[in-house]
């Protein structure tokens, strides 16, 4: 069984900020660079990011292909589209606008 | 596009699960690279086996992926048992293939609109009344004056449209050596328009090429003519044709499909019904057009109907006056009604002919394909119930019923699909062979037969519903399906056999009833083929010739006695127009100065030595002499002399012919057989009065003849060697003759009874279909149950049963069954058969001998069937059987 999402529906957000900033990382990487950025604080499963990373290429928000590293190991990496950049600019004004009105709340009760 | 991709992605599906297995993989090693626990790197995954399947779903359409599955697993079922899905997809594939053919045709004559505008708004004049014998009776002709004050009469409501029965008439663009045939059709000036067509060159016609007799010598010529014999030139537009002793100019073509109003001939030339010959066109009594009506938007066919009625009853009460005949024959005339008819599809007697036989067809092979479904049906039952097993396993790892249900039918549609596919073939080719057998060759029916989204729309419709029918029943019983009695083997065996047994009862229902139309079909044909004709068809050709300016009788003589000259020739003689080529003369007849009966003569113009030549023997009198003319003397037939001389001796006596001119008196100097002239063969043949060839006028001084036809006996078996020899012959005779067709008397006999061997042919070739496949599917039941019944036979044996006592048990059921398919075969065959009566003749549905022939075949082909089945279950050795389970 996979452990509660920590990440309350922000995942996709994260995930195309994360490509927008650095593009061309591969499943692991994306989810070394939640862990990282949030500073230990948000935790991408991997039975969420995978299934959610081949939503979002289906959607067509981010492009797919294949990498041989130079360790010879085949990596499958990811990188945004135009219109993943739109959805990653909608995403976030959307976050910005929740997270303002919590705060609100939070300050005002 | 996301979807498009996800459908793609179906296409792809083993790529995309090692590609998804590759990333996950991938991931592990990076994580293990990174340091972590390699087993809890992979415990973070969980099960891979589920987010394997979860990525999947997200990036392809499940539905479709099921569907594609579905598809492959049960291509792999028919492929596993070859032979048996072969026979199901071909039996399936001759019963659909059929049914699209007898779609096509019904569809061609009867059903698909014509390519004008508004074809729902076409409505068409008919005239319902009493025939000769009592019965309602519908015709459509109308005269041109007729036309003339109906189309007067509703000027506001609608447009009404004169057409001609398209005639196949003699044309040339050269001179009279070059004649040759086209369909004319004459129309009135205002079709083109109220049709809105458009020409595809020139012009077409218009209410002004309409207007005074004699006075538009232009013709308009079908596409389909344009490029038959043009080649779709340009520059025929503009050409001159002659017809008769007129010169016409083609002013315009007609656009792509539009090939007349007659569906089953293609006009060819459309010519203005101002130029038909005037004496015709003032006529009130010729009747040689029909009347089409196209409603203007938003009038009722009613009441355009209830103003011509009135106009109708006008014209009948104007007719009434210059007539004298009986008051019953008067309230009988009074009677006839005027319909308004829907007539999208056109009007033409090839529909009036056809339209039951087709109907009936279409029900024959609607019939094959219900018991070519029954078969298949009982194999995939039977199919099912050996894989009771494999679907309970199914049932039981999670498989929901409607995926089961999808399973079995996506079998079945591969079977329908298949099938309709080889059938689509099958339709492809026979339903214009079926077309090409309607009429005589030298004058073919022609229906356009698109193969458009009409028949598409109706094969897949066909395909669909035959995997309902045969696949839905298995299908849902697949799925319900309890997978503890199953796989224990336990399920109720009965329920299955029910089914399988009602479809047999079924099968061998329609199966008699197929037989019993087909009985009464071929029976029809042979005895209206065998009705006697009176006179010796074989080895005569007739030479239907024309002398464009009339010649003499002795110019006549004379290009007979040339013809006699030429080698393979028995004899040569002269008549007006060949026997049973439809042609007719009658007259009025009075014996003894008496009123005219009410019974019509038929006349023929014959010379001396025709009577020998047709082998029609001289009972009594003479045959006509060389000096004999029309009138003075005749030779009666033996229904002439009992009609009107009570059977008495006819010789000597007189009668007069009475017409409009007056009275003719004739006298009687032979008596000969009834030999048929032209009749329907179903009817009687009539009072005949042969009179000779050459006509004097009141003065005394003979005609000139401007047609007739030579009929020729020929020494050789085959009348036809000759026939190229005698049309070059009768030119050279005389310069001034001219050979416009040549037919053979036995061509000319046969296409009395081209419907009948059509509808024969058919139902016989549809009734071994369908034995066949109910034989098949009789011997797969009885076969299936004996293999279902091998451990109880065997314990039967074992304690010492009789093989004919097996015999018994194994068969017991499903002859019951087919004795009852029987029955209900011959209560429905009863009950249709009133619908087809008048295609019949001289047979009945209660005929011993029409119901005893499909009985025994059926019996003995169930016979036949069950003797595979039996020996396989008396063989049974009991001690193997015993010993295997």
């Amino acid at each position: 069984m996979a452990k509660p999402d920590s990440l309350q529906g922000s995942l996709d957000l994260l995930v195309l900020k994360i490509l927008s900033r650095r593009p061309r990382l591969h499943g692991y990487a994306i989810m070394s660079a939640i862990q990282e950025r949030s500073g230990d604080v948000l935790r991408a499963e991997e039975g969420s990011l995978y299934p959610a990373l081949h939503r979002m290429e289906e959607a067509g928000w981010i492009r797919a292909r294949w990498i041989t590293k130079d360790t010879g190991r085949r990596a499958r990496i990811y990188e945004l589209t135009a219109a993943g950049r739109k959805q990653l600019a909608a995403e976030e004004s959307r976050w910005q606008a929740v997270a303002a009105g919590v705060n609100r709340v939070l300050r005002t009760v | 596009m996301p979807l498009w991709s996800r459908i793609a992605n179906v296409l792809r599906g083993d790529r995309l699960s090692r590609e998804i297995d590759e990333e996950l993989q991938s991931h592990i090693g990076e994580a293990i690279g990174h340091g972590r626990d390699p087993a809890e790197a992979r415990r973070a995954f969980g099960s891979a086996l589920r987010h394997g399947e979860e990525s999947r779903d997200i990036r392809l359409a499940v539905w479709l992926d099921s569907l594609r599955a579905d598809a492959v697993f049960g291509w792999r079922q028919l492929m596993k048992r070859k032979t048996t899905s072969a026979a199901a997809i071909l039996s399936l594939a001759l019963a659909i293939g059929a049914c699209t053919a007898a779609f096509r045709l019904v569809d061609a004559l009867l059903l698909r609109p014509l390519p004008v505008a508004h074809s729902e708004r076409l409505h068409a004049v008919a005239f319902q009344g009493l025939g000769a014998n009592g019965k309602l009776q519908t015709y459509d002709s109308c005269s041109y004056p007729m036309y003339r004050a109906m189309r007067a009469a509703v000027r506001q409501q609608a447009e009404l449209i004169a057409v001609s029965y398209a005639d196949r008439c003699d044309l040339t663009y050269g001179s009279d050596q070059e004649m040759e045939k086209a369909y004319r059709q004459f129309v009135s000036g205002g079709m083109f328009g109220s049709f809105g067509l458009q020409p595809a060159a020139g012009r077409l016609l218009t209410e002004n090429d309409d207007l005074r007799p004699g006075a538009h010598p232009v013709v308009v010529l079908s596409h389909d003519y344009w490029t038959r014999r043009f080649a779709r030139d340009p520059q025929a537009v503009g050409r001159k044709l002659r017809m008769g002793d007129r010169l016409y100019e083609i002013v315009g073509v007609a656009g792509d499909r539009f090939t007349g109003t007659e569906t089953g001939t293609v006009t060819d030339l459309f010519v203005p019904m101002m130029m038909k010959n005037p004496v015709t066109l003032a006529s009130a009594w010729n009747f040689w057009l029909r009347t089409l009506v196209q409603l203007q938007p938003g009038v009722a066919a009613e009441a355009v109907q209830e103003r011509l009625r009135a106009t109708f009853r006008a014209i009948q009460e104007e007719r009434a006056k210059t007539f004298t005949v009986s008051p019953k024959q008067l309230e009988v005339f009074f009677k006839e009604k005027l319909v308004v008819e829907p007539a999208p599809a056109g009007r033409s007697n090839l529909q009036r002919d056809y339209r039951r036989s087709l109907a009936a067809l279409g029900i024959v092979v609607a019939l094959v394909l219900l018991i070519a479904c029954a078969n298949v049906a009982n194999l995939m039952t039977a199919q099912a119930a050996a894989r009771g097993r494999e679907m309970a396993l199914r049932i039981a790892i999670g498989a929901g019923r409607w995926r089961l249900v999808q399973l079995v039918l996506v079998e079945s549609a591969w079977l329908a699909l298949l099938a309709t596919a080889i059938g689509a073939c099958f339709a492809w080719w026979s339903a214009p062979f079926i077309v090409g057998m309607i009429n005589p060759p030298d004058n073919p029916a022609r229906l356009a037969l698109p193969a458009d989204w009409r028949v598409l729309g109706f094969a897949l419709a066909l395909a669909l519903g035959v995997t309902l029918l045969f696949g839905l029943a298995p299908a849902l019983r697949v799925s319900g399906v309890k997978p503890a009695s199953a796989m224990k083997g336990g399920e109720d065996p009965h329920s299955r056999r029910r089914l399988i047994h009602a479809l047999v009862a079924l099968q061998i229902a329609f199966c008699f009833v197929v037989h019993f139309a087909a009985g009464l079909f071929v029976a029809t044909f042979d005895r209206l083929s065998n009705q006697p004709t009176g006179f010796s068809a074989e080895r005569i050709l007739n030479l239907e010739a024309v002398a464009p300016r009339p010649q003499p009788p002795e110019f006549w003589n004379q290009v007979a006695e040339h013809l006699r000259a030429v080698p393979g020739v028995e004899t040569v003689a002269l008549i007006g127009w060949p026997l049973m080529s439809g042609e007719s003369w009658v007259g009025d007849i009075s014996v003894g100065g008496a009123p005219e009966s009410e019974v019509y003569s038929d006349f023929l113009r014959v010379s001396p030595g025709w009577m020998e030549a047709m082998r029609i023997p001289i009972t009594g009198g003479r045959d006509f002499r060389a000096g004999d003319t029309y009138p003075t003397v005749a030779i009666v037939n033996r229904a002439f002399a009992k009609q009107y001389f009570h059977g008495g001796n006819p010789l000597g006596e007189s009668f007069e012919k009475v017409d409009a001119g007056g009275r003719v008196r004739f006298q009687i100097v032979g008596l000969v057989p009834d030999a048929r002239s032209r009749d329907d063969m179903r009817l009687p043949i009539r009072p005949t009065a042969y009179v000779p060839f050459p006509a004097i006028d009141a003065q005394g001084t003979l005609q000139p003849i401007g047609r007739g036809t030579f009929v020729v006996r020929t020494s050789g078996r085959n009348p036809l060697a000759l026939a190229s020899i005698l049309r070059r012959e009768v030119p050279r005779a005389r310069s001034g003759f001219r050979v416009d067709n040549i037919r053979t008397q036995q061509e000319l006999n046969r296409q009395h009874t081209v419907r009948e061997r059509l509808l024969a042919m058919l139902s016989l070739f549809f009734a071994v279909v369908a034995l066949l496949l109910a034989g098949i599917g009789l011997y797969g039941v009885l076969d299936y149950s004996v293999l279902q019944r091998r451990r109880e036979i065997g314990i039967r044996m074992a304690v010492g049963a009789q093989a004919l006592d097996i015999a018994r048990r194994v068969t017991a059921d499903v002859f019951s069954m087919v004795l009852m398919g029987a029955i209900a075969g011959l209560a429905l065959g009863m009950a249709a058969m009133r619908y087809v009566e008048v295609l019949l003749f001289q047979v009945k549905a209660t005929d011993v001998a029409v119901l005893a022939v499909p009985s025994l075949t059926i019996l003995a082909a169930a016979v036949l069937a069950a003797v595979p089945a039996v020996i396989r279950a008396v063989r049974i050795d009991p001690a193997a059987m015993l010993r295997a389970d």
